[in-house]
C-alpha cells in the first residue's frame, strides 16, 4: 500500500465495515440463540433449526470477509496506540477470526460425529466431515461450549477496548469502523 | 430462555437430573428406555403415502432402516415384565441423504400431555428408598391434579399388551404435519401394525420366565424369519387435537397403509451403530413437520441431553446379547 493512501484513509473500506457489522449481528444473535437453546424445552427445536444454518452462514461470511480483508487497504492505527497495543489489537483480531472459523467447523464436526443429519433448510443438508464416533462427539460438544464462552469473552474485550479508546482516550477509534461514512477533518 | 433466568424452570439438564435421581446412573446408557437391542432391515414404501406428504420416504421403493427395541425406565439391566412399556426407535435412510427418525411405544396414547407433567409423574413414581415402592400418596396427588392422565390410563388399560415385542403395535403418539407436493398440510399420527399375529401377554411360557425373556423371544423370532410391520398413517381432521398426546383421535379416521417394514437382523447394542444413535423424534425429512404438541420439542431437547451425557461415558456391556440366544 502506498503512503499517500494510508495517510488519507481514516476508515476501513465500506465493504469491510459492512462485513464487520454483519458478522457482529450474526454472532451476537448466535450467542443468544445458543444460550437459550441449551436451557429451553419449548423452543429447543425451533432454535436448533435456526442455529445450524446460521452457523454455516457465519462460516461463509467470515471466510469471504477474511479474503476481502486480504485484498483491502487497512487504515493506519491511531498515533495514540503504542507498538505493543497495536500488536495486541492485531493478535486479538486474528484470534477472533480463528474462533469464528473454528466454532462453526466444530459444530459441523460434532453433528457429524453424532451421526445427526446436518439439515440446513428443507431437504438441504450438509455431508458429514467426521466419522460416527460418540466419544469424539462428546469432546467436540464440550469444545463447542468452551469456544462459545471464549468467543463471548473475546467479543467483550474487543468491545471494551473500543469503548476505552473512543470514550476515555477520545481518539476516534470507533469512527474507523463506524457503519456510516466519517469525513476527514 | 426460561431456564436461564428462573432456577425453578424445567430445562433439559434438570430433566436429565430427574431421570438420574429416580433410576440411578448407568454409565453409557440412555436415561430412559435404557435396556434395548438393535435391529436392522428395510422399509418398502408402496407409494401411497405420496398423496399425503412429499417426503422422499413415501416414494415407492425400498430403503435401509436401523431400529432399537427397548423397555421404558432408566435401568439397563431390569428384568423384563409384560406390562412394562415397550419402545421401538426407528431410523429410515432416505435415498436423497435425508433421514426420518421416530421413537414409538406400544401404548395407543401417552400418559401425560406436557413436559412438566412428565417430570412430575416421574418424581411421583420414584420408589421410596425404605420400602422400595413408589409412595402411593404422591402418585394419588399427581393423579388428582392430572385428570388427563387418569383418562389416558383407562385407554391404555383397554389395550392389553401382547405377548412380545414382535407382535406389539407401536404408536408414534404425537401428532405431526404432513405437507404434500401442492403445499397442502394435514395433521397425522402414525403407528406400526405387526404382521405377526397378536397373542395376549402371559399366555405363552412359564409364569416367571427369564429376566430377558421378552428380548430373547424377539431375537429368536428374528433368527427364525424376518419380522414385519405395516406403517399406518392416521389422517386427522381439523377438529382433532394435535397438541395433546393423551387424547386418541376418533376410530373413524382414515388410515392409510404406506408400506412394510421388514427386520432381518438383530444385534447387541455393543456392536451395532444403534447404540450411538439418538432416535430424536424431530429428525424429520422435508414433507413432515412437528405439530404444536409441547412434548415434541421437549423430547428432542431431553433426548439430546441424554445423548450428550452418555456419549462421553464409559460404555458398559448391554444386558441383551443375541449371540447367547439360539433359534
Amino acid at each position: 500500500m502506498s503512503m499517500s493512501v494510508a495517510t488519507e484513509q481514516r476508515q476501513f473500506t465500506s465493504h469491510m465495515r459492512l462485513f464487520h457489522w454483519l458478522t457482529a449481528a450474526l454472532v451476537l444473535t448466535m450467542l443468544c440463540i445458543g444460550v437459550a437453546m441449551v436451557a429451553s424445552l419449548a423452543d429447543y427445536h425451533r432454535l436448533v433449526s435456526i442455529h445450524r444454518p446460521l452457523g454455516i452462514l457465519i462460516l461463509i461470511v467470515v471466510v469471504i470477509r477474511f479474503v476481502n480483508r486480504h485484498y483491502s487497504t487497512l487504515p493506519p492505527f491511531h498515533a495514540t496506540m503504542s507498538p505493543r497495543e497495536r500488536s495486541v489489537a492485531s493478535a486479538s483480531e486474528l484470534f477472533l477470526y480463528a474462533l469464528l472459523v473454528v466454532q462453526p467447523l466444530v459444530g459441523w464436526g460434532m453433528l457429524s460425529a453424532a451421526s445427526y443429519p446436518i439439515t440446513l433448510y428443507g431437504s438441504i443438508h450438509l455431508f458429514p466431515i467426521l466419522p460416527h464416533n460418540v466419544m469424539l462427539y462428546a469432546v467436540l460438544r464440550r469444545a463447542h461450549t468452551v469456544l462459545a464462552y471464549l468467543l463471548f469473552l473475546t467479543f467483550l474485550a474487543h468491545f471494551g477496548a473500543v469503548l476505552f479508546h473512543t470514550w476515555v482516550m477520545r481518539d476516534g477509534t470507533f469512527s474507523r469502523m463506524a457503519p456510516w461514512k466519517v469525513r476527514a477533518q | 430462555m426460561g431456564g436461564w433466568f428462573n432456577p425453578e424452570a424445567l430445562t433439559p439438564a434438570r430433566f436429565a437430573d430427574g431421570f438420574e435421581r429416580v433410576d440411578g446412573i448407568y454409565s453409557g446408557f440412555r436415561l430412559n428406555h435404557a435396556k434395548g437391542v438393535c435391529v436392522s432391515g428395510s422399509f418398502e414404501s408402496n407409494g401411497r403415502g405420496t398423496r399425503l406428504s412429499k417426503a422422499v420416504v413415501f416414494k415407492a421403493g425400498r430403503m435401509p432402516i436401523i431400529g432399537r427395541f427397548s423397555l421404558a425406565g432408566g435401568n439397563p439391566y431390569v428384568a423384563d415384565e409384560p406390562e412394562m412399556v415397550r419402545g421401538f426407535g426407528l431410523l429410515f435412510k432416505l435415498s436423497d441423504g435425508e433421514e426420518w427418525r421416530t421413537a414409538m411405544i406400544n401404548t395407543p396414547v401417552f400418559g401425560v400431555n406436557t413436559p412438566q407433567a412428565f417430570y412430575d409423574r416421574l418424581l411421583a413414581a420414584q420408589p421410596n428408598p425404605k420400602t422400595g415402592n413408589p409412595d402411593p400418596e404422591k402418585m394419588a396427588a399427581f393423579l388428582a391434579s392430572h385428570p388427563e392422565t387418569v383418562r389416558a390410563t383407562k385407554i391404555i388399560q383397554s389395550h392389553p399388551a401382547s405377548s412380545g415385542f414382535e407382535n406389539s403395535t407401536y404408536y408414534g403418539l404425537n401428532a405431526f404435519w404432513f405437507m404434500d407436493a401442492n403445499g397442502r398440510s394435514i395433521p397425522v399420527r402414525w403407528s406400526l401394525a405387526p404382521v405377526q399375529p397378536f397373542a395376549p401377554a402371559n399366555s405363552t411360557g412359564p409364569a416367571r420366565p427369564d429376566k430377558n425373556y421378552l428380548f430373547d423371544a424377539l431375537i429368536a423370532s428374528i433368527l427364525q424369519q424376518p419380522l414385519q410391520w405395516h406403517l399406518i398413517i392416521t389422517i386427522g381432521q381439523a377438529t382433532d387435537p394435535t397438541n395433546d398426546a393423551t387424547i386418541p383421535w376418533p376410530d373413524a379416521r382414515e388410515q392409510l397403509d404406506v408400506g412394510t417394514l421388514t427386520l432381518e437382523r438383530v444385534e447387541s447394542e455393543d456392536t451395532s451403530p444403534c447404540r450411538d444413535i439418538n432416535f430424536d423424534p424431530l429428525v424429520l425429512p422435508e414433507g413432515m413437520a412437528p405439530s404444536d404438541d409441547p412434548l415434541l420439542s421437549a423430547r428432542s431437547a431431553v433426548y439430546s441431553q441424554s445423548f450428550t451425557r452418555r456419549a462421553g461415558e464409559k460404555k458398559l456391556p448391554s444386558a441383551v446379547m443375541p449371540s447367547e440366544v439360539r433359534e
